[in-house]
């Protein structure tokens, strides 16, 4: 897949994670593996980026007798989803001219 | 490998950025290896799903501007004395135009670089324009009767516009080719600014 495009993409599946409620590191990695390739380097850069771009609060909490970071999802960061779902419409009715075109001559 | 040894490792191997960014990194990364021995895995398979450590510092270094590695690198670690202070102001005609040579070869490599690519589309381009030129001429020479030598333009100018369709390829591959290597400089220099110690 296409850097670029790859990048956009997890941005937004890492919010989704997040998006009904607060997760940690591990449990991002596990609910987004199955529909997109993520390393653990590559998730601490888009969190970081997240934070960043206030998409995403985090907090330390105890857990197990250890501390460990949670992620919560910000408006900013739901209002990301929602641009997302939006762009992704226009992208289909292109998807839809482009394939439509196949199908015509063949 | 134990999860300390790999925390170590990365330790080491980040030394020389930014004391906060190392002990963020390793919160981080050793938070990910404790979450999976929760779930039943051992320590070795634990550390082991985390991946090599050579990939997290190379996303690393990619992460982190060239401006805060130099800062950090050149940043002292305890106040420099007065006759530190001295030295450098004296020695700064030598050290300074030192460094000003340093950067300028480097913006010279870069500089050097694209000027290949930017000769390659000037013959790309020149190429285009010799094909239609002599197709053209081809065509006129043909339409005024002299047959021979319109032919032979025409021949001319097809083999032209075939070689520019060859070279089309050839620098558009350049293209990406010099973008890589641009990229590898960046990392490479950027990489010179961590101190390699390992187990540190």
């Amino acid at each position: 897949m296409d850097v670029q495009l790859k990048r956009g993409l997890l941005d937004v599946c890492v919010l989704a994670a997040i998006k009904n409620e607060e997760s940690y590191g591990y449990q991002i990695i596990k609910d987004v593996k199955p529909y997109i390739a993520l390393s653990e380097s590559t998730l601490y850069t888009i969190l970081k980026r997240l934070e960043l771009a206030e998409m995403l609060t985090v907090r330390s909490a105890e857990h197990g007798g250890r501390l460990r970071k949670y992620y919560r999802i910000t408006d900013t960061g739901l209002k990301r989803i929602e641009d997302f779902k939006e762009e992704w419409q226009e992208i289909l009715s292109i998807y839809q001219f482009v394939t439509k075109e196949d199908h015509h001559h063949a | 490998m134990r999860k300390q040894e790999f925390l170590s490792r990365l330790q080491g191997q980040l030394s020389g950025l930014p004391r906060e960014d190392i002990a963020e990194r390793l919160t981080f990364y050793g938070e990910m290896i404790d979450d999976r021995m929760e779930e039943g895995l051992t320590e070795e398979e634990a550390v082991a799903e985390i991946g090599p450590v050579e990939e997290i510092v190379s996303q690393t270094v990619a992460d982190i501007p060239i401006a805060k590695l130099v800062k950090e690198r050149v940043k002292p670690k305890r106040p420099l004395p007065l006759w530190a202070i001295v030295l450098l102001v004296l020695g700064s005609p030598i050290w300074l135009s030192l460094l000003i040579a340093a950067l300028a070869v480097a913006f010279s490599v870069y500089v050097v670089i694209w000027a290949v690519i930017l000769t390659l589309w000037a013959a790309e381009i020149s190429m285009i324009a010799g094909a239609v030129a002599a197709v053209g001429a081809g065509i006129l020479l043909f339409c005024r009767g002299d047959g021979a030598q319109g032919l032979c333009m025409l021949g001319g100018g097809l083999v032209l516009a075939g070689l520019a369709i060859f070279l089309f390829f050839g620098c558009r591959a350049a293209g990406k080719g010099a973008l890589e290597l641009t990229r590898r400089m960046a990392t490479a220099i950027k990489t010179r600014f961590l101190r390699k110690k390992e187990n540190a």
